[in-house]
Protein backbone atom coordinates (compact mmCIF):
# COMPACT_ATOMS: atom_id res chain seq x y z
CA UNK A 1 0.00 0.00 0.00
CA UNK A 2 2.84 2.34 0.90
CA UNK A 3 4.48 1.54 -2.41
CA UNK A 4 1.36 2.51 -4.29
CA UNK A 5 1.08 5.80 -2.43
CA UNK A 6 4.68 6.58 -3.33
CA UNK A 7 3.99 5.78 -6.97
CA UNK A 8 1.04 8.12 -6.93
CA UNK A 9 2.82 10.97 -5.18
CA UNK A 10 4.05 14.16 -6.78
CA UNK A 11 7.81 14.19 -6.89
CA UNK A 12 10.73 12.21 -8.24
CA UNK A 13 9.44 8.83 -7.05
CA UNK A 14 5.81 9.39 -7.97
CA UNK A 15 4.02 9.81 -11.25
CA UNK A 16 1.32 12.30 -10.36
CA UNK A 17 3.20 15.30 -11.73
CA UNK A 18 3.70 13.57 -15.10
CA UNK A 19 0.08 12.51 -15.21
CA UNK A 20 -1.10 16.00 -14.23
CA UNK A 21 0.89 17.29 -17.20
CA UNK A 22 -0.98 14.74 -19.30
CA UNK A 23 -4.32 16.06 -18.05
CA UNK A 24 -3.32 19.57 -19.12
CA UNK A 25 -2.31 18.30 -22.58
CA UNK A 26 -5.57 16.36 -22.99
CA UNK A 27 -7.77 19.27 -21.94
CA UNK A 28 -5.85 21.83 -23.98
CA UNK A 29 -5.96 19.63 -27.08
CA UNK A 30 -9.73 19.30 -26.70
CA UNK A 31 -10.10 23.04 -26.06
CA UNK A 32 -7.92 23.90 -29.05
CA UNK A 33 -9.96 21.60 -31.29
CA UNK A 34 -13.31 22.99 -30.19
CA UNK A 35 -13.44 26.46 -31.88
CA UNK A 36 -12.07 25.07 -35.13
CA UNK A 37 -14.49 22.14 -35.08
CA UNK A 38 -17.47 24.36 -34.25
CA UNK A 39 -16.65 26.87 -36.99
CA UNK A 40 -16.20 24.22 -39.68
CA UNK A 41 -19.24 22.32 -38.42
CA UNK A 42 -21.39 25.45 -38.63
CA UNK A 43 -20.16 26.23 -42.15
CA UNK A 44 -20.88 22.66 -43.26
CA UNK A 45 -24.34 22.87 -41.69
CA UNK A 46 -25.05 26.09 -43.63
CA UNK A 47 -24.07 24.19 -46.76
CA UNK A 48 -26.42 21.34 -45.89
CA UNK A 49 -29.46 23.55 -45.39
CA UNK A 50 -28.70 25.66 -48.43
CA UNK A 51 -31.16 25.70 -51.30
CA UNK A 52 -28.45 24.87 -53.77
CA UNK A 53 -28.01 21.23 -54.77
CA UNK A 54 -24.28 21.44 -55.48
CA UNK A 55 -23.53 23.03 -52.12
CA UNK A 56 -25.64 20.46 -50.27
CA UNK A 57 -23.88 17.63 -52.03
CA UNK A 58 -20.43 19.06 -51.28
CA UNK A 59 -21.33 19.42 -47.60
CA UNK A 60 -22.78 15.91 -47.43
CA UNK A 61 -19.63 14.41 -48.93
CA UNK A 62 -17.65 16.03 -46.12
CA UNK A 63 -19.81 14.44 -43.41
CA UNK A 64 -19.91 11.07 -45.12
CA UNK A 65 -16.12 10.91 -45.22
CA UNK A 66 -15.33 12.10 -41.73
CA UNK A 67 -18.16 10.20 -40.05
CA UNK A 68 -17.29 7.03 -41.93
CA UNK A 69 -13.55 6.84 -41.32
CA UNK A 70 -12.24 5.46 -38.04
CA UNK A 71 -10.85 8.33 -35.97
CA UNK A 72 -7.52 6.54 -35.65
CA UNK A 73 -7.24 6.20 -39.42
CA UNK A 74 -8.12 9.88 -39.91
CA UNK A 75 -5.37 10.72 -37.47
CA UNK A 76 -2.82 8.63 -39.38
CA UNK A 77 -3.98 9.99 -42.73
CA UNK A 78 -3.45 13.53 -41.47
CA UNK A 79 -0.22 12.81 -39.63
CA UNK A 80 1.58 10.76 -42.30
CA UNK A 81 -0.28 12.20 -45.28
CA UNK A 82 0.63 15.79 -44.44
CA UNK A 83 4.24 14.77 -43.88
CA UNK A 84 4.43 13.09 -47.29
CA UNK A 85 2.64 15.97 -48.99
CA UNK A 86 5.06 18.49 -47.52
CA UNK A 87 8.05 16.42 -48.53
CA UNK A 88 6.69 16.26 -52.08
CA UNK A 89 6.19 20.00 -52.13
CA UNK A 90 9.71 20.56 -50.89
CA UNK A 91 11.12 18.24 -53.53
CA UNK A 92 9.23 20.16 -56.21
CA UNK A 93 10.36 23.54 -54.94
CA UNK A 94 13.86 22.15 -54.55
CA UNK A 95 14.36 23.09 -50.95
CA UNK A 96 16.35 20.77 -48.76
CA UNK A 97 15.78 19.59 -45.22
CA UNK A 98 12.85 17.89 -43.56
CA UNK A 99 9.90 19.37 -41.75
CA UNK A 100 8.32 17.41 -38.96
CA UNK A 101 4.57 17.72 -38.65
CA UNK A 102 3.67 18.78 -35.17
CA UNK A 103 1.75 15.86 -33.65
CA UNK A 104 -0.42 18.26 -31.63
CA UNK A 105 -1.53 20.10 -34.76
CA UNK A 106 -2.15 16.82 -36.60
CA UNK A 107 -4.29 15.67 -33.68
CA UNK A 108 -6.15 18.96 -33.71
CA UNK A 109 -6.89 18.78 -37.42
CA UNK A 110 -7.99 15.13 -37.36
CA UNK A 111 -10.15 15.42 -34.24
CA UNK A 112 -11.51 18.76 -35.48
CA UNK A 113 -12.54 17.23 -38.81
CA UNK A 114 -14.40 14.40 -37.08
CA UNK A 115 -15.95 16.78 -34.54
CA UNK A 116 -17.12 19.19 -37.24
CA UNK A 117 -18.73 16.38 -39.25
CA UNK A 118 -20.86 15.38 -36.25
CA UNK A 119 -21.41 18.99 -35.16
CA UNK A 120 -22.79 19.87 -38.58
CA UNK A 121 -25.54 17.28 -38.05
CA UNK A 122 -26.36 18.82 -34.67
CA UNK A 123 -26.54 22.30 -36.22
CA UNK A 124 -28.73 21.05 -39.07
CA UNK A 125 -31.29 19.59 -36.71
CA UNK A 126 -31.16 22.79 -34.64
CA UNK A 127 -31.85 24.81 -37.80
CA UNK A 128 -34.78 22.52 -38.59
CA UNK A 129 -36.18 23.15 -35.10
CA UNK A 130 -36.50 26.88 -35.78
CA UNK A 131 -39.88 27.64 -37.36
CA UNK A 132 -39.97 29.42 -40.73
CA UNK A 133 -42.02 32.18 -39.16
CA UNK A 134 -38.92 33.40 -37.35
CA UNK A 135 -37.20 34.14 -40.67
CA UNK A 136 -40.35 35.59 -42.18
CA UNK A 137 -40.94 37.81 -39.16
CA UNK A 138 -37.39 39.09 -39.25
CA UNK A 139 -37.54 39.85 -42.98
CA UNK A 140 -40.91 41.53 -42.48
CA UNK A 141 -39.45 44.04 -40.04
CA UNK A 142 -36.73 44.72 -42.58
CA UNK A 143 -33.71 42.90 -41.18
CA UNK A 144 -31.13 41.84 -43.73
CA UNK A 145 -30.31 38.14 -44.11
CA UNK A 146 -27.09 38.58 -42.17
CA UNK A 147 -28.71 40.42 -39.28
CA UNK A 148 -31.59 37.93 -39.22
CA UNK A 149 -29.04 35.17 -38.78
CA UNK A 150 -27.09 37.04 -36.09
CA UNK A 151 -29.92 38.57 -34.07
CA UNK A 152 -32.81 36.19 -34.52
CA UNK A 153 -31.68 32.74 -35.59
CA UNK A 154 -28.33 32.24 -33.83
CA UNK A 155 -29.56 32.90 -30.28
CA UNK A 156 -32.28 30.29 -30.74
CA UNK A 157 -29.96 27.95 -32.61
CA UNK A 158 -27.54 27.82 -29.68
CA UNK A 159 -30.36 26.82 -27.39
CA UNK A 160 -31.39 23.93 -29.63
CA UNK A 161 -27.84 22.82 -30.46
CA UNK A 162 -26.35 22.96 -26.98
CA UNK A 163 -27.39 19.49 -25.71
CA UNK A 164 -26.02 17.82 -28.85
CA UNK A 165 -22.84 19.86 -28.76
CA UNK A 166 -22.26 19.06 -25.06
CA UNK A 167 -22.49 15.41 -25.94
CA UNK A 168 -19.97 15.88 -28.75
CA UNK A 169 -17.64 17.71 -26.39
CA UNK A 170 -17.64 14.74 -24.00
CA UNK A 171 -16.95 12.42 -26.94
CA UNK A 172 -14.12 14.68 -28.11
CA UNK A 173 -12.57 14.58 -24.66
CA UNK A 174 -12.47 10.78 -24.82
CA UNK A 175 -11.26 10.71 -28.39
CA UNK A 176 -8.19 12.79 -27.58
CA UNK A 177 -6.80 9.59 -26.05
CA UNK A 178 -6.03 8.43 -29.61
CA UNK A 179 -3.27 11.00 -30.00
CA UNK A 180 -1.22 9.06 -27.46
CA UNK A 181 -0.48 6.76 -30.41
CA UNK A 182 1.35 9.48 -32.34
CA UNK A 183 3.41 10.35 -29.30
CA UNK A 184 1.62 13.21 -27.59
CA UNK A 185 2.13 13.07 -23.83
CA UNK A 186 -1.56 13.07 -22.90
CA UNK A 187 -3.15 11.25 -19.96
CA UNK A 188 -3.09 7.85 -21.58
CA UNK A 189 0.47 8.22 -22.87
CA UNK A 190 1.80 9.25 -19.46
CA UNK A 191 0.00 6.45 -17.65
CA UNK A 192 1.29 4.03 -20.27
CA UNK A 193 4.85 5.13 -19.57
CA UNK A 194 4.24 4.86 -15.84
CA UNK A 195 2.73 1.41 -16.26
CA UNK A 196 5.68 0.20 -18.29
CA UNK A 197 8.28 1.56 -15.88
CA UNK A 198 6.62 0.48 -12.64
CA UNK A 199 4.94 -2.74 -13.88
CA UNK A 200 1.74 -1.56 -12.18
CA UNK A 201 -0.40 -1.60 -15.30
CA UNK A 202 -3.75 -2.09 -13.59
CA UNK A 203 -3.12 0.72 -11.15
CA UNK A 204 -2.13 3.27 -13.76
CA UNK A 205 -4.65 2.38 -16.46
CA UNK A 206 -7.34 2.28 -13.80
CA UNK A 207 -6.16 5.73 -12.73
CA UNK A 208 -6.33 6.91 -16.35
CA UNK A 209 -9.93 5.71 -16.59
CA UNK A 210 -10.82 7.44 -13.34
CA UNK A 211 -9.27 10.71 -14.53
CA UNK A 212 -11.25 10.59 -17.77
CA UNK A 213 -14.35 9.81 -15.73
CA UNK A 214 -13.67 12.76 -13.43
CA UNK A 215 -13.23 15.05 -16.43
CA UNK A 216 -16.52 13.78 -17.88
CA UNK A 217 -18.33 14.41 -14.59
CA UNK A 218 -16.76 17.85 -14.23
CA UNK A 219 -17.62 18.96 -17.74
CA UNK A 220 -21.14 17.57 -17.65
CA UNK A 221 -21.79 19.60 -14.51
CA UNK A 222 -20.40 22.73 -16.17
CA UNK A 223 -22.29 22.08 -19.39
CA UNK A 224 -25.62 21.44 -17.73
CA UNK A 225 -25.16 24.70 -15.81
CA UNK A 226 -24.56 26.48 -19.12
CA UNK A 227 -27.57 24.78 -20.68
CA UNK A 228 -29.75 25.89 -17.79
CA UNK A 229 -28.42 29.42 -18.10
CA UNK A 230 -28.98 29.57 -21.86
CA UNK A 231 -32.49 28.16 -21.75
CA UNK A 232 -33.48 30.50 -18.92
CA UNK A 233 -34.86 33.37 -20.98
CA UNK A 234 -36.50 31.14 -23.54
CA UNK A 235 -40.16 31.24 -24.31
CA UNK A 236 -41.82 27.97 -23.52
CA UNK A 237 -42.87 26.26 -26.69
CA UNK B 1 -38.07 64.15 -51.15
CA UNK B 2 -38.54 62.70 -54.59
CA UNK B 3 -41.87 63.41 -56.18
CA UNK B 4 -44.38 60.64 -56.07
CA UNK B 5 -44.09 58.29 -58.99
CA UNK B 6 -46.76 58.84 -61.58
CA UNK B 7 -47.92 56.36 -64.15
CA UNK B 8 -45.95 58.09 -66.94
CA UNK B 9 -42.48 57.25 -65.76
CA UNK B 10 -43.23 53.60 -65.07
CA UNK B 11 -41.75 53.14 -68.54
CA UNK B 12 -38.45 54.60 -67.33
CA UNK B 13 -38.05 52.10 -64.51
CA UNK B 14 -35.47 49.36 -65.07
CA UNK B 15 -36.96 45.99 -65.94
CA UNK B 16 -37.57 43.72 -62.96
CA UNK B 17 -34.50 41.93 -61.71
CA UNK B 18 -34.27 38.42 -63.08
CA UNK B 19 -33.05 36.00 -60.43
CA UNK B 20 -29.52 35.09 -61.35
CA UNK B 21 -28.77 31.43 -61.87
CA UNK B 22 -25.31 32.15 -60.56
CA UNK B 23 -26.05 32.87 -56.93
CA UNK B 24 -23.08 32.98 -54.55
CA UNK B 25 -24.31 29.71 -53.02
CA UNK B 26 -24.31 28.01 -56.40
CA UNK B 27 -20.83 29.27 -57.28
CA UNK B 28 -19.47 28.19 -53.91
CA UNK B 29 -21.21 24.82 -54.21
CA UNK B 30 -19.77 24.16 -57.65
CA UNK B 31 -16.33 25.27 -56.50
CA UNK B 32 -16.45 22.91 -53.52
CA UNK B 33 -17.77 20.07 -55.67
CA UNK B 34 -14.91 20.77 -58.04
CA UNK B 35 -12.54 20.57 -55.10
CA UNK B 36 -13.98 17.21 -54.04
CA UNK B 37 -13.72 15.97 -57.62
CA UNK B 38 -10.08 17.05 -57.64
CA UNK B 39 -9.46 15.22 -54.37
CA UNK B 40 -11.16 12.11 -55.72
CA UNK B 41 -9.25 12.31 -58.99
CA UNK B 42 -6.05 12.95 -57.04
CA UNK B 43 -6.60 9.77 -55.07
CA UNK B 44 -7.35 7.77 -58.22
CA UNK B 45 -4.30 9.20 -60.00
CA UNK B 46 -2.16 8.53 -56.95
CA UNK B 47 -3.39 4.93 -56.73
CA UNK B 48 -2.87 4.35 -60.45
CA UNK B 49 0.54 6.02 -60.50
CA UNK B 50 1.78 4.05 -57.54
CA UNK B 51 0.10 0.84 -58.72
CA UNK B 52 2.43 -1.97 -57.95
CA UNK B 53 1.10 -5.45 -58.72
CA UNK B 54 3.74 -7.09 -56.59
CA UNK B 55 2.82 -4.97 -53.58
CA UNK B 56 -0.89 -5.50 -54.21
CA UNK B 57 -0.75 -9.26 -54.50
CA UNK B 58 1.58 -9.48 -51.54
CA UNK B 59 -0.66 -7.52 -49.19
CA UNK B 60 -4.17 -8.13 -50.56
CA UNK B 61 -4.52 -11.46 -48.67
CA UNK B 62 -3.40 -9.71 -45.49
CA UNK B 63 -6.04 -7.03 -45.97
CA UNK B 64 -8.71 -9.66 -46.50
CA UNK B 65 -7.73 -11.54 -43.36
CA UNK B 66 -7.56 -8.23 -41.50
CA UNK B 67 -11.03 -7.32 -42.71
CA UNK B 68 -12.31 -10.69 -41.54
CA UNK B 69 -10.78 -10.13 -38.09
CA UNK B 70 -12.48 -6.72 -37.91
CA UNK B 71 -15.83 -8.20 -38.93
CA UNK B 72 -15.51 -11.03 -36.41
CA UNK B 73 -14.57 -8.61 -33.65
CA UNK B 74 -17.56 -6.39 -34.35
CA UNK B 75 -20.01 -9.28 -34.76
CA UNK B 76 -18.98 -11.21 -31.67
CA UNK B 77 -18.75 -8.18 -29.40
CA UNK B 78 -22.09 -6.84 -30.66
CA UNK B 79 -23.83 -10.13 -29.89
CA UNK B 80 -22.09 -10.60 -26.53
CA UNK B 81 -22.84 -6.97 -25.71
CA UNK B 82 -26.50 -7.42 -26.63
CA UNK B 83 -26.81 -10.37 -24.28
CA UNK B 84 -25.03 -8.50 -21.50
CA UNK B 85 -27.06 -5.36 -22.06
CA UNK B 86 -30.35 -7.01 -21.08
CA UNK B 87 -29.60 -7.44 -17.35
CA UNK B 88 -28.03 -3.97 -17.27
CA UNK B 89 -31.07 -2.36 -18.85
CA UNK B 90 -33.37 -4.27 -16.49
CA UNK B 91 -31.20 -3.14 -13.56
CA UNK B 92 -31.26 0.46 -14.76
CA UNK B 93 -35.05 0.60 -14.74
CA UNK B 94 -35.47 -1.61 -11.67
CA UNK B 95 -37.02 -0.19 -8.55
CA UNK B 96 -34.33 -1.78 -6.40
CA UNK B 97 -31.89 0.93 -5.36
CA UNK B 98 -28.86 -1.37 -5.38
CA UNK B 99 -29.55 -2.81 -8.83
CA UNK B 100 -30.18 0.55 -10.42
CA UNK B 101 -27.15 2.17 -8.75
CA UNK B 102 -24.86 -0.67 -9.83
CA UNK B 103 -26.02 -0.68 -13.42
CA UNK B 104 -25.91 3.11 -13.53
CA UNK B 105 -22.29 3.02 -12.36
CA UNK B 106 -21.50 0.40 -15.01
CA UNK B 107 -23.03 2.45 -17.78
CA UNK B 108 -21.43 5.67 -16.57
CA UNK B 109 -17.98 4.09 -16.33
CA UNK B 110 -18.01 2.54 -19.79
CA UNK B 111 -19.55 5.55 -21.48
CA UNK B 112 -17.38 8.07 -19.66
CA UNK B 113 -13.96 6.62 -20.39
CA UNK B 114 -12.19 6.16 -23.72
CA UNK B 115 -12.46 2.74 -25.33
CA UNK B 116 -8.69 2.77 -25.80
CA UNK B 117 -8.12 3.20 -22.06
CA UNK B 118 -10.61 0.38 -21.35
CA UNK B 119 -8.80 -1.89 -23.80
CA UNK B 120 -5.47 -1.10 -22.14
CA UNK B 121 -7.01 -1.71 -18.73
CA UNK B 122 -8.17 -5.17 -19.79
CA UNK B 123 -5.12 -6.19 -21.80
CA UNK B 124 -2.19 -4.71 -19.84
CA UNK B 125 -4.01 -4.08 -16.56
CA UNK B 126 -5.47 -7.53 -16.02
CA UNK B 127 -2.29 -8.97 -17.52
CA UNK B 128 -0.39 -7.73 -14.50
CA UNK B 129 -2.34 -10.22 -12.34
CA UNK B 130 -0.73 -13.09 -14.17
CA UNK B 131 -0.02 -15.33 -11.14
CA UNK B 132 -3.58 -15.01 -9.83
CA UNK B 133 -5.04 -15.57 -13.29
CA UNK B 134 -2.85 -18.60 -13.79
CA UNK B 135 -4.02 -19.98 -10.48
CA UNK B 136 -7.66 -19.92 -11.56
CA UNK B 137 -6.83 -21.03 -15.10
CA UNK B 138 -7.94 -17.87 -16.85
CA UNK B 139 -4.50 -16.85 -18.04
CA UNK B 140 -5.02 -18.66 -21.35
CA UNK B 141 -7.81 -16.17 -22.03
CA UNK B 142 -6.13 -12.98 -20.88
CA UNK B 143 -2.82 -13.84 -22.52
CA UNK B 144 -4.28 -13.28 -25.97
CA UNK B 145 -4.72 -9.71 -27.17
CA UNK B 146 -7.62 -10.93 -29.31
CA UNK B 147 -9.69 -12.21 -26.38
CA UNK B 148 -8.90 -9.11 -24.34
CA UNK B 149 -10.05 -6.90 -27.20
CA UNK B 150 -13.25 -8.93 -27.50
CA UNK B 151 -13.90 -8.63 -23.77
CA UNK B 152 -13.24 -4.89 -23.68
CA UNK B 153 -15.43 -4.25 -26.72
CA UNK B 154 -18.27 -6.44 -25.45
CA UNK B 155 -18.24 -4.70 -22.06
CA UNK B 156 -18.15 -1.30 -23.72
CA UNK B 157 -20.93 -1.88 -26.22
CA UNK B 158 -23.07 -3.54 -23.53
CA UNK B 159 -23.21 -0.19 -21.72
CA UNK B 160 -24.29 1.68 -24.85
CA UNK B 161 -26.74 -1.01 -25.93
CA UNK B 162 -28.29 -1.10 -22.47
CA UNK B 163 -29.10 2.60 -22.79
CA UNK B 164 -30.55 2.09 -26.27
CA UNK B 165 -32.68 -0.80 -25.05
CA UNK B 166 -33.90 1.06 -21.98
CA UNK B 167 -34.71 4.17 -23.97
CA UNK B 168 -36.61 2.19 -26.58
CA UNK B 169 -38.66 0.21 -24.05
CA UNK B 170 -39.49 3.35 -22.07
CA UNK B 171 -40.52 5.03 -25.29
CA UNK B 172 -43.45 2.63 -25.60
CA UNK B 173 -46.35 4.20 -23.75
CA UNK B 174 -47.59 2.94 -20.39
CA UNK B 175 -50.99 2.47 -21.96
CA UNK B 176 -49.65 -0.46 -23.96
CA UNK B 177 -48.69 -2.26 -20.75
CA UNK B 178 -52.01 -1.42 -19.14
CA UNK B 179 -54.05 -2.53 -22.12
CA UNK B 180 -52.17 -5.83 -22.26
CA UNK B 181 -52.68 -6.31 -18.51
CA UNK B 182 -56.37 -5.58 -18.96
CA UNK B 183 -56.54 -8.33 -21.56
CA UNK B 184 -55.00 -10.65 -18.98
CA UNK B 185 -51.69 -11.19 -20.77
CA UNK B 186 -48.77 -12.16 -18.54
CA UNK B 187 -45.97 -9.57 -18.31
CA UNK B 188 -43.37 -11.62 -20.17
CA UNK B 189 -45.74 -12.27 -23.04
CA UNK B 190 -46.65 -8.57 -23.12
CA UNK B 191 -42.98 -7.70 -23.33
CA UNK B 192 -42.31 -10.20 -26.10
CA UNK B 193 -45.38 -9.69 -28.23
CA UNK B 194 -46.34 -6.07 -27.65
CA UNK B 195 -43.57 -3.96 -26.17
CA UNK B 196 -40.45 -5.29 -27.89
CA UNK B 197 -41.78 -5.15 -31.47
CA UNK B 198 -42.62 -1.47 -30.97
CA UNK B 199 -39.40 -0.76 -29.09
CA UNK B 200 -37.21 -2.37 -31.74
CA UNK B 201 -38.63 0.00 -34.32
CA UNK B 202 -37.30 2.93 -32.31
CA UNK B 203 -34.07 1.15 -31.42
CA UNK B 204 -33.11 0.12 -34.94
CA UNK B 205 -31.38 3.33 -35.92
CA UNK B 206 -29.42 3.71 -32.65
CA UNK B 207 -28.39 0.05 -32.93
CA UNK B 208 -27.15 0.65 -36.46
CA UNK B 209 -25.21 3.69 -35.26
CA UNK B 210 -23.72 1.69 -32.42
CA UNK B 211 -22.46 -0.99 -34.81
CA UNK B 212 -20.98 1.73 -37.03
CA UNK B 213 -19.24 3.23 -33.99
CA UNK B 214 -17.91 -0.22 -33.12
CA UNK B 215 -16.54 -0.76 -36.63
CA UNK B 216 -14.77 2.58 -36.41
CA UNK B 217 -13.66 1.98 -32.85
CA UNK B 218 -12.36 -1.48 -33.70
CA UNK B 219 -9.38 0.16 -35.43
CA UNK B 220 -7.79 0.75 -32.04
CA UNK B 221 -7.19 -2.96 -31.41
CA UNK B 222 -4.28 -2.58 -33.83
CA UNK B 223 -2.50 -0.79 -30.98
CA UNK B 224 -2.61 -3.89 -28.78
CA UNK B 225 -1.16 -6.01 -31.61
CA UNK B 226 -4.35 -7.53 -32.98
CA UNK B 227 -3.98 -7.74 -36.76
CA UNK B 228 -7.35 -6.43 -37.82
CA UNK B 229 -7.76 -4.28 -40.94
CA UNK B 230 -5.99 -1.39 -39.24
CA UNK B 231 -3.28 -3.66 -37.86
CA UNK B 232 -2.57 -5.12 -41.29
CA UNK B 233 -2.51 -1.61 -42.72
CA UNK B 234 0.00 -0.45 -40.15
CA UNK B 235 2.14 -3.53 -40.80
CA UNK B 236 2.03 -2.99 -44.56
CA UNK B 237 2.91 0.69 -44.14
CA UNK B 238 5.78 0.03 -41.78
CA UNK B 239 7.28 -2.40 -44.30
CA UNK B 240 6.76 -0.43 -47.49
CA UNK B 241 6.40 3.23 -46.40
CA UNK B 242 3.90 3.40 -49.23
CA UNK B 243 1.04 5.74 -48.37
CA UNK B 244 -1.42 3.92 -50.62
CA UNK B 245 -1.71 1.26 -47.92
CA UNK B 246 -3.62 3.80 -45.79
CA UNK B 247 -5.77 4.89 -48.73
CA UNK B 248 -6.85 1.28 -49.30
CA UNK B 249 -7.83 0.95 -45.66
CA UNK B 250 -9.75 4.23 -45.77
CA UNK B 251 -11.72 3.07 -48.82
CA UNK B 252 -12.54 -0.28 -47.21
CA UNK B 253 -13.70 1.30 -43.93
CA UNK B 254 -15.75 3.93 -45.74
CA UNK B 255 -17.55 1.38 -47.88
CA UNK B 256 -18.22 -0.84 -44.87
CA UNK B 257 -19.78 2.01 -42.90
CA UNK B 258 -21.78 3.31 -45.88
CA UNK B 259 -23.12 -0.18 -46.66
CA UNK B 260 -24.26 -0.61 -43.10
CA UNK B 261 -25.85 2.83 -43.02
CA UNK B 262 -27.77 2.20 -46.22
CA UNK B 263 -28.84 -1.24 -44.98
CA UNK B 264 -30.15 0.23 -41.71
CA UNK B 265 -32.08 2.85 -43.61
CA UNK B 266 -33.61 0.24 -45.93
CA UNK B 267 -34.64 -1.99 -43.03
CA UNK B 268 -36.13 0.97 -41.19
CA UNK B 269 -38.07 2.05 -44.25
CA UNK B 270 -39.42 -1.48 -44.66
CA UNK B 271 -40.36 -1.89 -41.00
CA UNK B 272 -42.07 1.48 -40.68
CA UNK B 273 -44.03 1.25 -43.92
CA UNK B 274 -47.28 1.00 -41.96
CA UNK B 275 -46.55 4.37 -40.32
CA UNK B 276 -46.06 6.29 -43.57
CA UNK B 277 -48.88 7.99 -45.33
Amino acid sequence: MDGILTLLSFGPEGWSDEIAGGVIITVSLALATLPFGLAVGFAVALGKISGDRALRLAANIYTTIFRGLPELLTLFLVFYGAQIAIQHLMRITGSAGTIEINAFVAGMVALGAVFSAYASEVFVSAFRAIPRGQYEGAYAIGLSRRRTMRLVILPQLIRFALPGLSNLWLILLKETSLVSVIGIADILRQTQVAARVTKQAFLFFGLACLIYLALAVLFSIVLSAIERRVSLGGAVR
Amino acid sequence: MTPARSMENVEDLPPPHIASRWTPARILGLLLLGLWTLVGLGIVVFLVASWNPELFWRYAPNYISGLWVTIQLVLISTIAGAVLSVPIAVGRSSSSYLASALSYAYVYFFRGTPLLAQTFLVYYGLGSFRPQLEAIGLWVFFREAWYCALLAFALNTAAYQAEILRGAVQNVGRGQWEAAAALGLPRLLTLRKIILPQAMLVALRPYGNEIILLIKGSAIVAIITVYDLMGETRRAYSRTFDFQTYIWAALIYLSMVELLRIATERIERRLTRHLRR
